[in-house]
């Protein structure tokens, strides 16, 4: 097997030194019961061509969305990756390295860490950000649990535009706490049900713009509300790209941003992996109550700058059941092809790619709303918003797929049994005019 | 940096300041290169991306356009580079040497992984695509769980976690879910060996259960009377890792597994070396109820600097109806199809993980290095590691002192007995090995033995490369023991930093890069 560099000479020899007759003996501690004789039943070992071939025909059997006219959205966004990002993230020494908890020979990781958390504070509007989370998902579950432990209370409300997995995932991660959830409707454009939500006992309040339906929201009287009765404002967000554009939560008075960080750096990869953003405002009692790995400045013993992991006592290895979350491994490798991709665009890369986006998305709202019978539903959105169709969108969606386009994700399939005739549709800056007008052609034909 | 009137530099000390050498002019030392941060670096005007010219259509934001500055240094692509590449060489990789951490098994991570990963069927596709779309993506999912319930000897399995923790979290989940279910609401104490990762106490907290510790006996497994003690009609469940943290076989699983059964509670196993008993042992065989697999331990994903992982989690047949959603099934006539709601459920899925259905960039890679090596590879992988890591224990126990008699799995334990009046500590000992080019062993866990220093070799490391290794172990041991403790007190000295003053960073937490206040005082 060429991974394994024993010969059998080798292992002969280790044996020998080792004091035992034959490998069986380092496995006599196994119950007999539990020995297996031979090989478990599973196919055998394969070169690497064979190996190719077999999980190249897997893939050939997707749709991949740099081979068609691409618009779905949704929580994850297909945006153009500089080849730099990719060559990078492929470095042994980052690649192959282990979480930094050497700093003496992990200064790469800690300093790019370090330079992560710093971009993800500056685009959110925030003061601090922590090392990444899984995802934006985990990341709205963790910051819930957060807000209960700093405020001492335990009702957060989400309001309904949150992307349904993120309040799933929220829910599951509250669901044996004492943090009880509440949601309200989906379909009210507003937030007034959210304001109207907030009591004594709420630790926060939950709000996504631009939200699942792409549109977007003002936080501004919402976190006076919040902060009048005691309460967290906690901003999500699944496009990280239109925070280029649009107002940071943290100049909208939101006291905890997260969100999913996979525009920047990350590919679509089916789902996963992801990178979660996690900041917050610069509090005391915020900053000891955060979950995850924080990179810290320090110096070292000739007084020289250098980064380490700091304020562990937080984490599970040290605090164990009092931790403040359990998180261990985090999504490294995609937050350094974040910040990679961040420092690639900087300043004027960041707002070009957003107008950008913003463009193409008024375009393509523009180009579909003239088919007969579509309707958009949006007033304001950044590079995703929802068409009412005539008929239901999954089969919709299902016809276009058909003719080669991917055409968004109907509602229903977020909410089952709600919003029937609803699409969800996002652009980006790699759709070209000629997408467009496929598209809406495309459309024009199967309604 | 300033000059005086013969252009001779006047300000070199301040290269300590930006993490540079003060000894040179430029902070660097030849190869070791100073590297400023990029908020030093690059500008507001900088760009290493071209992109067209936005037309400057009128927006349709409601009014919510961003105000002011976000304050993004950029760097051109070839300042890029260097700034990440320079990064990268201040860091110990795998890919360097052996990276001896024990229950992280860091082994090879082979490249055919990373392209099968990158094709863009794979890479290049969306979670909510139509499912005609996707198929042999779905696929790629059921053939994975195939492979994990076949090897652990399981009946479902849980893909969506995103880590060994996250994977922790879904098993107890479902043990909840099931207890629950049953109307054993007054279960609510999990038993955790001391020895346990810190991951398992936070996790079963994180699932409304109490920690009950169980300690270790003296041969550094569970103690059995100790354990009797604790059952009872309140018990839970049980948190196990197996081999355990320690480097050993939990002898007595088999009645473990029985004893929590007839109690009335489950059996989590942690996964984190399943590598030790990969193809040789199944999980399943010694009653486990639900245990997660670290795809980036056992499987070979690389750690990436501390992530992502995957963790998917199986469960026996008790547990099975709790899987959380999303799952990939197939249907009669043979196409894929995912089960993403409760609705659709057959069985009464506890919820959601995360956002879409799992780590899937971790799946590709682990059913390639799976397919690589099949049933038999994996039986060898197992042998090895377990091999390799005995051999370090018989060539460093005369030096050395194991933690414990007898033969080890996949790990070799170690406490700093060897260490006694020498004036050198674990960390000591540890950071010295970074002098002598390698990176340290786990220390100071697992928390039952004093000063513990825990190997983990791998099965990708060669005969050669392990007498090197602990040749070099060897001579420190002899090094500490003959009264040389001041090479240990200073290491590492060869790093690209010294030492670093870990209480400072928690003390007066710097958590980002602020401009200079001199900066700050000429913008105003």
């Amino acid at each position: 097997m060429r991974y394994l560099p024993h010969t059998d000479t080798d292992r002969k020899a280790m044996l020998e030194t080792i004091g035992v007759a034959s490998i069986d003996e380092l496995f006599t501690d196994v119950p007999d019961a539990a020995r297996l004789d031979g090989l478990i039943d599973l196919p055998t070992k394969q070169s690497e061509l064979q190996v190719e071939r077999a999980l190249s025909a897997m893939a050939a059997k997707n749709v991949a969305a740099g081979q068609a006219p691409f618009f779905v959205g949704a929580g994850a966004y297909k945006h153009h990756i500089p080849a730099t990002v990719d060559h990078l993230i492929q470095r042994s020494e980052f690649l192959t390295a282990y979480t930094p908890y050497q700093p003496e020979i992990s200064q790469g990781t800690l300093q790019t860490l370090f330079e992560f958390q710093t971009q993800v504070a500056l685009l959110t509007g925030m003061d601090v950000a922590n090392a990444s989370m899984y995802d934006g998902s985990t990341a709205c579950a963790e910051a819930i649990m957060m807000a209960a432990r700093v405020t001492r209370r335990n009702k957060a409300v989400m309001a309904g535009g949150v992307h349904p997995h993120y309040i799933e995932a929220s829910k599951t991660l509250a669901k044996y706490s004492d943090v009880e959830i509440s949601v309200t409707d989906p379909a009210a454009s507003g937030l007034d049900e959210v304001i109207a939500a907030i009591g004594d006992e709420t630790a926060c309040i939950v709000v996504q713009t631009p939200d699942v339906f792409g549109r977007l929201h003002d936080l501004r009287a919402i976190s006076e509300a919040a902060h009048e009765k005691g309460a967290l404002v906690i901003a999500v967000f699944t496009e990280c790209v239109a925070l280029g554009l649009v107002e940071s939560p943290g100049a909208m008075g939101a006291d905890i941003a997260v969100g999913e960080g996979q525009s920047i750096g990350v590919g679509l990869n089916f789902g996963g992996p992801y990178v979660g953003l996690f900041a917050c405002k610069d509090d005391r009692r915020f900053i000891r109550q955060m979950p995850g790995r924080l990179a810290g400045e320090t110096v070292d013993a000739d007084g020289r700058r250098g980064y380490v992991l700091t304020l562990s006592t937080r984490e599970q290895h040290i605090r164990r059941d009092k931790a403040t979350s359990n998180i261990c491994t985090n999504s490294g490798l995609c937050s350094l092809a974040w910040t990679i991709h961040m420092t690639l665009l900087g300043e004027k890369g960041i707002t070009t790619l957003a107008r950008l986006n913003h463009e193409t998305a008024c375009e393509l709202a523009d180009a579909l709303s003239a088919v007969e019978g579509v309707e958009l539903v949006n007033e304001a959105f950044f590079n995703e918003f929802t068409l009412k169709l005539p008929r239901p969108a999954a089969q919709v969606v299902d016809d276009l797929a058909r003719v080669g386009v991917i055409g968004g994700v109907p509602a229903s399939r977020l909410f089952p049994g709600r919003f029937e005739n609803y699409l969800i549709v996002a652009a980006t800056e790699t759709n070209t005019p000629e997408d467009i007008a496929v598209f809406a052609k495309a459309l024009k034909g199967v309604l | 940096m300033g000059m005086n009137t013969q252009g001779r530099p006047t300000r070199m000390a301040e290269n300590a300041a930006t993490g540079g050498y003060a000894d040179t002019v430029s902070g660097s030392r030849g190869l070791e290169q100073a590297e400023p941060l990029i908020f030093e670096r690059g500008n507001l005007e900088h760009c290493g991306v071209d992109l067209p010219e936005p037309k400057g259509t009128r927006t349709r934001l409601g009014g919510l356009e961003r105000q002011g500055q976000i304050g993004l240094p950029g760097l051109a692509e070839p300042e890029t580079m260097r700034h990440y590449v320079r990064l990268s060489r201040k860091n110990y990789a795998i890919d360097l040497g052996l990276y001896p951490l024990g229950s992280c098994t860091m082994k090879h991570n082979p490249r055919l992984n990373e392209k099968i990963a990158r094709l863009p069927g794979f890479a290049d596709i969306h979670p909510m695509q139509p499912a005609s779309t996707v198929q042999g993506a779905y696929q790629l999912m059921g053939e994975l769980a195939h492979w994990l319930m076949t090897l652990t000897g399981t009946t479902a399995v849980a893909m969506s976690p995103k880590a060994g923790a996250h994977g922790e979290f879904c098993g107890m989940m479902a043990i909840r879910a099931k207890l629950d279910s049953d109307g054993q609401t007054h279960r609510r104490r999990v038993l955790v060996p001391e020895s346990a990762h810190g991951t398992n106490p936070a996790t079963a907290v994180q699932c409304g259960f109490t920690v009950d510790e169980i300690p270790a006996d003296k041969t550094g497994r569970v103690d059995m009377e100790a354990f009797k003690a604790k059952l009872g009609d309140d018990v839970a469940g049980i948190m196990l890792t197996n081999p355990n943290t320690c480097g050993l076989f939990e002898r007595d699983i088999r009645e473990i597994a029985d004893l929590i059964h007839e109690a009335g509670g489950y059996f989590y196993c942690d996964g984190a070396n399943f590598n030790a008993i990969v193809g040789r042992v199944r999980p399943g065989d010694l009653g486990i109820d639900a245990m997660h697999i670290n795809l980036h331990k056992t499987f070979s994903t690389p750690h990436g600097g501390g992530g992502p992982g995957s963790g998917p989690t199986v469960f026996s047949a008790a547990l099975a109806a709790y899987v959380p959603v999303p799952y990939v099934q197939q249907t009669e006539k043979g196409a894929w199809e995912l089960v993403e709601h409760a609705g659709q459920a057959a069985g009464e899925p506890f919820g959601r993980m995360a956002a879409f259905h799992g780590q899937m960039g971790m799946f590709t890679r682990a059913l390639t290095y799976m397919m690589s090596h099949g049933s038999d590879g994996l039986k060898q992988v197992a042998e090895d590691a377990v091999l390799n890591a005995n051999y370090i224990l018989a060539r460093l126990k005369h030096v050395m002192t194991p933690a414990y008699e007898g033969h080890c799995m996949h790990e070799a334990l170690f406490d700093d007995r060897f260490l006694k009046d020498t004036g050198v500590s674990t960390l000591d000992f540890a950071k010295a090995m970074i002098d002598e080019g390698y990176h340290p062993m786990t220390m100071y866990f697992p928390l039952v033995v004093h000063g513990a220093m825990l190997i983990e070799p791998t099965e990708t490391e060669s005969k050669g490369g392990l007498d090197r290794f602990t040749e070099v172990l060897e001579a420190l041991a002899e090094a500490a023991r003959a009264g040389g403790k001041d090479r240990f007190l200073v290491a590492p000295v060869h790093a690209p930093t010294k030492r670093l003053d870990e209480t400072r960073a928690a003390r007066q937490p710097v958590l980002r890069w602020s401009p200079p206040a001199n900066e700050l005082e000429a913008a105003e």
